[in-house]
């Protein structure tokens, strides 16, 4: 069989861009994804709904623990903070990939957690970029809050509030600040690959996210759409950021 | 915090544990399967004709084969559907996997630069051309991942005469990535790589490369599909996931993989008659 240019020519007008995708689309330049876009393919939208469902119910989980566990290791004093302390700043760095495994692991239903039916749904997913997201959240929001405990120290003593009046006082305080952290923590799940496809399986239409979906592409060799939905993921990203950056600025201007 | 900030809170919570998603379709199962029968568009094409006929989701994770027969031996899927024979009967065997059906088959080939180094291009012995490419010390890529295409290419050293492990230079690189990473590579470096052919045909980034050897009955490359085994495994949905079997060796099942074409060239062929195979 001879593989010439009109063969080559012709697959990509017809290849699986199209097809991995269920309504096919004639893909007549190299800018297929915009096209996707543009035509409001109902798959693309499947799958950045899903994303952003992911990566933000992990960022709300993360934060619940992250911001109160944060808070606790900024104002209180125990043997070993130190250690503790390095070891949060260090878990920001956690490879995707291990935590990968080791979610996987423990959702299989060879596994501690396998009665769940976890592995293989979007439930796994959240629980792998909860864990990659929460040490960012907790170590960012240690930093901010032990930064405000030092400047408020004398007038937060004065107020004869427990520890727990503090951590709230501190946290409240702070809240414009630690929208940083979750934006933080937002960036590192939403650019994720490593965790989500070893605990989702790229299954089409369940759980094949932007960046699954990117790494696809890309082993199928089609680079311009892998690059045109890479284009679409920053977008979103750069989305999320600029409307959490509105809502902080009418939260400062509200709070005078 | 003030109760309007809290109920807020507490309901965008919800809404994300919640919302968004209905609870897990019933009729669903999940398949591990390799790259090649997902990446080649094969369950694009045959997944909707039965879901028509039977409601049931298929939902594919794919793998390469060494990988996808672990997830069915850890019960992470009802269906394990592959391509690497000694390995499926050793699932069996072991008694993770219920009973093999072989469902069809394809070929591999010999991609390589249009260049040919090591001048083997049009060739029909596979094994001659291997040698010339270890002889001429050409770049070789090599999946290195325990797929059944990666344990194919190792079965042709063997024939070859080639001990792999103990004859491999700098020519022969192990990736240990997945087919279409593997043809990327080869299109990068101008390197030859052994490939399954639904692949290579719907592979886009091909660069220099051309096919070099293609026909030699050793090439041959045979899929399997088993359930998982739920006296192993209870969780395994065995009605659902029989169903799927009976429905791929069926004379509908055949004709869906016969019928599936690209280029009008037809990627895999039916042989769940063949009862050897």
């Amino acid at each position: 069989m001879h593989m010439g240019a009109d063969i080559t020519k012709i697959d990509h007008n017809d290849g699986i861009c199209a097809r991995y995708l269920p309504n096919r689309i004639s893909m007549t330049n190299d800018v297929s994804a915009l096209h996707l876009v543009l035509s409001g393919d109902a798959a693309l939208f499947a799958i950045v709904r899903l994303s952003l469902y992911v990566s933000l119910s992990a960022v709300v989980l993360a934060a619940l623990i992250g911001i109160p566990l944060g808070a606790w290791i900024a104002l209180t004093r125990f043997p070993g903070r130190q250690g503790v302390i390095v070891l949060l700043n260090a878990l920001m760095g956690l490879p995707p990939v291990v935590v990968g495994l080791a979610v996987y692991l423990a959702l299989s239903r060879s596994g501690p957690l396998g009665a769940f039916g976890l592995l293989f749904t979007p439930s796994a997913m959240i629980v792998a970029q909860t864990v990659l997201v929460m040490p960012i959240i907790a170590a960012l929001t240690r930093q901010t809050i032990e930064d405000l405990w030092l400047e408020y120290r004398d007038e937060l003593t004065a107020m004869n509030l427990g520890p727990l009046g503090r951590v709230a006082a501190l946290i409240w305080d702070a809240r414009f600040s630690l929208v940083t952290a979750l934006l933080a923590g937002f960036g590192r799940a939403a650019a994720e690959v490593g965790a989500i496809m070893i605990v989702g399986g790229n299954i089409e239409g369940f759980t094949r996210t932007m960046t699954t979906a990117i790494a696809l592409e890309t082993s199928k060799g089609d680079l311009p759409l892998a690059v045109g939905l890479g284009l679409v993921l920053i977008v979103i990203v750069i989305a999320v950021n600029a409307l959490a950056w509105s809502v902080r600025r009418a939260g400062e201007r509200l709070a005078g | 915090m003030n109760m309007l900030t809290r109920r807020l809170l507490i309901a965008v919570t919800a809404s994300f544990a919640f919302g968004g998603h209905a609870p897990a379709q019933d009729k669903s199962i999940v398949v591990a399967s390799t790259t090649s029968t997902q990446d080649s568009g094969l369950f694009g094409h045959i997944l909707p004709m039965f879901k028509a006929k039977t409601g049931i989701d298929v939902k594919v994770v794919a793998q390469g084969t060494g990988q996808a027969l672990d997830t069915a031996r850890r019960g992470d899927a009802d269906v394990v559907f592959v391509h690497a024979r000694p390995a499926e009967e050793k699932l069996v065997a072991e008694g993770f996997g219920v009973k093999r059906y072989p469902v069809m088959y394809n070929d591999f080939i010999l991609v390589g630069p249009k260049a040919d180094p090591a001048g083997i291009k049009g060739a029909k012995d596979i094994v001659a051309a291997l040698r010339a490419v270890k002889t001429k010390g050409a770049d070789f890529i090599s999946r290195s991942d325990k797929s059944g295409t990666h344990q194919a290419e190792l079965n042709l050293w063997k024939v070859a005469g080639i001990d792999i492990g103990k004859d491999k230079g700098p020519w022969y690189k192990e990736i240990g990535q997945g087919m279409g990473a593997a043809l990327n590579t080869a299109s990068a470096s101008n390197a030859y790589v052994l490939a399954d052919r639904g692949t290579w045909l719907s592979f886009k980034n091909r660069g220099e490369l051309v096919i070099s050897v293609e026909g030699d009955k050793r090439l041959f490359n045979q899929y399997g599909v088993m359930l998982v085994n739920p006296e192993k495994h209870p969780s395994v949905k065995k009605d659902l996931g029989q169903q799927f079997i009976d429905w791929l060796v069926s004379a509908e099942g055949q004709k869906a993989i016969a019928g599936y074409k690209i280029n009008g060239e037809q990627l895999f062929y039916p042989n769940a008659g063949d009862s050897g195979a």
